[in-house]
This record gives C-alpha cells, sequence and structure tokens, in this order.
C-alpha cells in the first residue's frame, strides 16, 4: 500500500508534524494525570487521555460517522458536514472514526477535510471491513482515497472481521511506519469473549466497544483488561444512536449535572464513558453544529468522580 | 454473521431518513421534466389495457400487454441504473445487489413482450385488481410525499423510483398470462422480485419509521389475494 502525499496536503502535513511534536514534548513534560488537560497549547481547557502505547494525548470527545455523514452525493448535505467538523476542530477535536461499512461517510468525511485543508490536528481513524483478506489493502487505500489523507494513524479491524488475517498485516505496517496505532472494533456488546482473547493474546494499541449509562457490560472484563493491558479504548454508541437522549430528554436534568458543568443530557452521557478511567475517548456522532459543540463541551468542566458515576447509572436506569 | 439472533432491522439501517427522502428529491431535480413526459406514457398505456376486451372464452394475444410489458422493462431497466446503481448505492451497499434484481425483473418482462406470448388473464376479477393496481401506483403513490408531510419535489413517480415502479408491475402481473412454458417461469420470476422487492422495500421503511411500509405490503397482500381467489 503506497500512500503518496499530494502535493496539497504537505503544507498541512508540516503543520501537523509541528502540532504532534508539541504534543508529544506536553506529554512527556506534563506527566499522566488521570483526566489530563489538553496537550494543544491553544485550547487548556479540553480534557485529554494518554494513548497508553505511546503516551500521545487525545481529547476525550472524538466524532463518529456511522448514519450521520452517510449522506451520499448530496452537496448541500455534504455542506453541512463539513461545518459539523469544522465545529469539531474548532472545539479542539481531533478523532474522527470512520469505517468502508459506513457507506458514503468516508467521502463526505473527505470533503469536509478538504474544505478545512486538512487540519493538522486530525487523528484520522479508520477501519479494515473485508473476511477476504486479500482485498484488505486494496480496500484500505480505497479508503484512504475517500479521505485524501497520506496515511491513516489508526486503522481497527470492523467487528472482528478477519482479524486472524488482518492483524498480522496491520502490525507489519505499524512496524513499517506506514501506520501509527492498530485496533479492533466491537459494538453492541458483540462477541465481548473473542474480543477479550484477542486483548490478551494480539499487541494492539486499540480497542473499539459500545459502552453508555445502559449499556455496560464492558465494565465487568474488557475495560478492567484494557487498562492492564495498556490498551486505549474507544466508546462508540455513547447515545445508543440516539434512543438513549430520545428517552432521557422526556426528563428534567438532574441537580446532580450542575455540579459536573453539565447544560444537557448529551453531555451527562458523554461524562459518564469518557469519565471511566480505562476509556481513552468517545465517539458521537452528529450532523448538527450545534450538537458537535455540545458533545465538545463534555470535555470540559469537572468530571463525575466514582460515586457520581455509580449514582449516574443508577439513576438513568431507574428512569 | 455470528451472533446473529442479537441483530435488528435497525442494525441494517445505514442512513437517516431524511437521507433517504433527499435521494428522491435530488433524482427528480436530476431527470426533470422527465415527470411531466411519463405521466402521459403511463396513463396511454392504462388506457389502451382498459380498452381491451376482458378475454373471451379462446385467450388472445394482447398487444396492450405487449407494449405495456415492454415499456416496463425499460423502465425498471433505468431505475436500476439511474437510481438503485448510481444514486442509493452511494449510501446502501446493499442497492447494487437491489439494481442487479431489477435488471433481472427488467428481462423477465422484456423476453416475453419481444416473443409476444402475453395474454390477458383469464379471471376479470384478477385483472380488474392488476389494472387498479397499475393505475393506484400511477396515480396515488406520488401523493405519499406531501401527504407525509414532506415536499412535492421528494415525490415517487412510477418510472423513475423503484416503489411506484415495481407495483405498477405487480399490476401488470396479475393481468397477464401467457401459454408458453418458458415465458410461464420469467412471469414467476417476475413475480418473485416484485413481491421480494416489495417485503424489502416495506423493511426499510418500517425500520425508518414510516407509514409508508404499509404501502409496499398492502400491494403484496392485495396481489396474492387477487391471485389465491381468481380463477386463472
Amino acid at each position: 500500500m503506497t500512500h503518496p502525499f499530494p502535493a496539497r496536503h504537505r503544507a498541512g502535513l508540516a503543520a501537523r508534524r509541528r502540532w504532534l511534536g508539541h504534543a508529544a514534548a506536553a506529554a512527556l513534560t506534563v506527566g499522566l494525570p488521570r483526566l489530563a488537560a489538553a496537550a494543544t497549547p491553544t485550547d487548556p481547557g479540553l480534557a485529554t487521555r494518554r494513548i497508553p502505547s505511546s503516551g500521545e494525548a487525545l481529547p476525550v470527545v472524538g466524532l463518529g460517522s456511522w448514519i450521520t455523514f452517510n449522506v451520499g452525493k448530496d452537496p448541500p448535505a455534504q455542506e453541512a458536514c463539513a461545518e459539523v467538523v469544522r465545529a469539531f476542530f474548532a472545539a479542539g477535536g481531533r478523532l474522527i472514526d470512520s469505517s468502508p461499512m459506513y457507506g458514503s461517510s468516508q467521502s463526505t468525511i473527505g470533503h469536509a477535510l478538504g474544505r478545512l485543508s486538512y487540519p493538522p490536528a486530525l487523528f484520522a481513524a479508520e477501519k479494515v471491513w473485508t473476511g477476504d483478506a486479500a482485498r484488505g489493502d486494496s480496500q484500505m487505500e480505497a479508503s484512504r482515497r475517500h479521505w485524501g489523507v497520506p496515511r491513516f494513524d489508526l486503522i481497527q479491524v470492523h467487528n472482528l472481521l478477519g482479524w486472524a488475517d488482518h492483524l498480522p498485516r496491520l502490525l507489519a505496517l505499524k512496524a513499517a511506519g506506514r501506520l501509527r496505532y492498530v485496533g479492533i472494533t466491537t459494538s453492541e456488546g458483540r462477541r465481548h469473549a473473542e474480543l477479550e482473547q484477542i486483548m490478551r493474546t494480539q499487541p494492539i494499541d486499540f480497542v473499539q466497544l459500545s459502552y453508555n449509562l445502559l449499556d455496560r457490560e464492558a465494565e465487568q472484563r474488557l475495560l478492567p483488561l484494557a487498562q492492564a493491558r495498556g490498551i486505549a479504548v474507544i466508546a462508540n454508541r455513547p447515545f445508543r444512536e440516539g434512543a438513549l437522549l430520545d428517552a432521557l430528554r422526556r426528563h428534567r436534568l438532574p441537580a446532580w449535572a450542575a455540579e459536573i458543568d453539565c447544560d444537557s443530557w448529551a453531555q451527562v452521557a458523554l461524562k459518564f464513558v469518557v469519565s471511566h478511567p480505562a476509556v481513552t475517548c468517545a465517539i458521537p456522532a452528529t450532523r448538527q453544529v450545534a450538537h458537535v459543540r455540545q458533545n465538545m463541551g463534555a470535555a470540559r468542566g469537572r468530571q463525575p468522580d466514582a460515586a457520581l458515576r455509580a449514582r449516574m447509572a443508577a439513576e438513568v436506569a431507574a428512569l | 454473521m455470528s451472533e446473529w439472533w442479537t441483530y435488528r432491522p435497525s442494525d441494517f439501517l445505514m442512513f437517516a431518513p431524511r437521507t433517504y427522502w433527499r435521494l428522491f428529491e435530488l433524482h427528480n431535480e436530476a431527470w426533470w421534466p422527465l415527470q411531466p413526459l411519463l405521466l402521459p406514457v403511463g396513463l396511454g398505456l392504462l388506457a389502451w389495457l382498459l380498452r381491451e376486451p376482458m378475454p373471451a372464452s379462446r385467450p388472445e394475444p394482447s398487444a396492450a400487454l405487449r407494449a405495456a410489458c415492454a415499456g416496463h422493462a425499460g423502465a425498471l431497466a433505468f431505475v436500476a441504473w439511474a437510481f438503485l446503481w448510481r444514486r442509493y448505492a452511494p449510501i446502501n451497499w446493499a442497492a447494487e445487489a437491489f439494481a442487479a434484481g431489477f435488471v433481472g425483473l427488467a428481462l423477465c418482462l422484456a423476453v416475453p413482450a419481444v416473443r409476444g406470448d402475453l395474454q390477458r388473464a383469464a379471471g376479470v376479477t384478477r385483472r380488474r385488481v392488476g389494472l387498479a393496481l397499475y393505475a393506484t401506483a400511477l396515480l396515488a403513490l406520488p401523493w405519499l410525499a406531501p401527504l407525509s408531510g414532506r415536499p412535492w419535489a421528494q415525490a415517487e413517480l412510477p418510472g423513475l423510483a423503484p416503489d411506484p415502479t415495481v407495483m405498477a408491475t405487480l399490476g401488470l402481473l396479475l393481468a397477464a398470462r401467457s401459454p408458453a412454458g418458458g415465458t410461464r417461469w420469467l412471469l414467476r420470476g417476475a413475480w418473485a422480485l416484485s413481491l421480494g422487492w416489495c417485503v424489502i422495500s416495506a423493511a426499510t421503511l418500517a425500520t425508518m419509521g414510516s407509514f409508508q411500509a404499509l404501502v409496499p405490503l398492502a400491494a403484496v397482500l392485495v396481489a396474492v389475494l387477487a391471485v389465491l381467489f381468481s380463477r386463472e
């Protein structure tokens, strides 16, 4: 898989390297607090978590693209998504996650990144999604072309599909310096036993799984294992694809929400997810600028402690 | 697919409803002014089908059915390429398979149309129900968009959108029969593909939470009941 650097990206890449240099320096000097202050000098209030395998800091709120960015060849909708991505970066966001399974989401992200001249802060997280190992390379290359980036920061094996074939290839790409991180994903609590086995035996940097106020099975084994093994965790479906917020919206925000600087249920739900010590980043998806700003607000202010987290889960489950 | 029992229909819906409805708006915009040209063609075919006398005791070839099947074969092929392949496939990776199914359906109608061995269905009720379904697809289904609170620009029209085109095809299939064994098998294939699409469309619309899911389901129900209770 060759990744020629398009000329239009060179300036962005240089800026990105400088930014990553700052981030790495900050990581070395600041130490490793549980919820570290942001590595970016322009945004000190943003909560970040470090990727255990490298120490690189990531804002605790990222951006997913399932359904929301799958808008097809619809120029106004693509522009609306570009505005979401613009607001995401303006609020200090970095990690954008997608998959070849997500229809046109990849090209929508590519369109948005092109509009923004490829922000140097971008942390590009993709997936390989094919049971045919021989197709893995061409699929990743197609994904890269859709995004318009020289390389991905992270490639994950989507839903464990063909993981035994894909992981050695991804780890070889990482060793060759053509990929920074390797991961594996699942969703909605599926195949956790197999995922656990992979986490125990494979040298992966990231694991992605579903975790939210109601779906907490990962707390039992996977999140503690990720901590013990030094694996970064991306939490998908923090809002259960919106169903959780639809249900919560009928209820008044509890008084304790103010104690953790939340002014919406979305922020409550996100703060619950990202305050788990094993979670590196949550990836809510949205097509609205107001919502992405609200989501990024969950990376600011006070975070719930263990006692409040338990209360949050109990009260929301009882609603 | 492991743990297949944990999957729900919503797990396979990879686009938002507004994205789906926008497809029709963009599609109508791209092919304007085909819409006002297609409607008279459809009405003309319907009038021709209605003018043909009810089947006599001795079956006769139907020129109107032959023309309608030829026209619908073209319409289905066009929907496969212009809508399913070019517009729907970018947001739904299953749409390429749907497009192949529509091409298959088009062939199942085109071959009998070329061979000219189509006859009017013997059952009067079956034929009447078929033509009523055809007229409904042509004249009523485009109203679903405004009735659902969506703009006219998102109307689904026969010859351009899959649902009304397939439902009109079901009407034709009810009104037709063939004495030739090969053509009978093609018509059975057309039945299977048409009913299959209606079920897929109903499942998609139901997962999107749209009441329009009832429409393809009703078409299936009407067509199957007409076949079961007709003398053919």
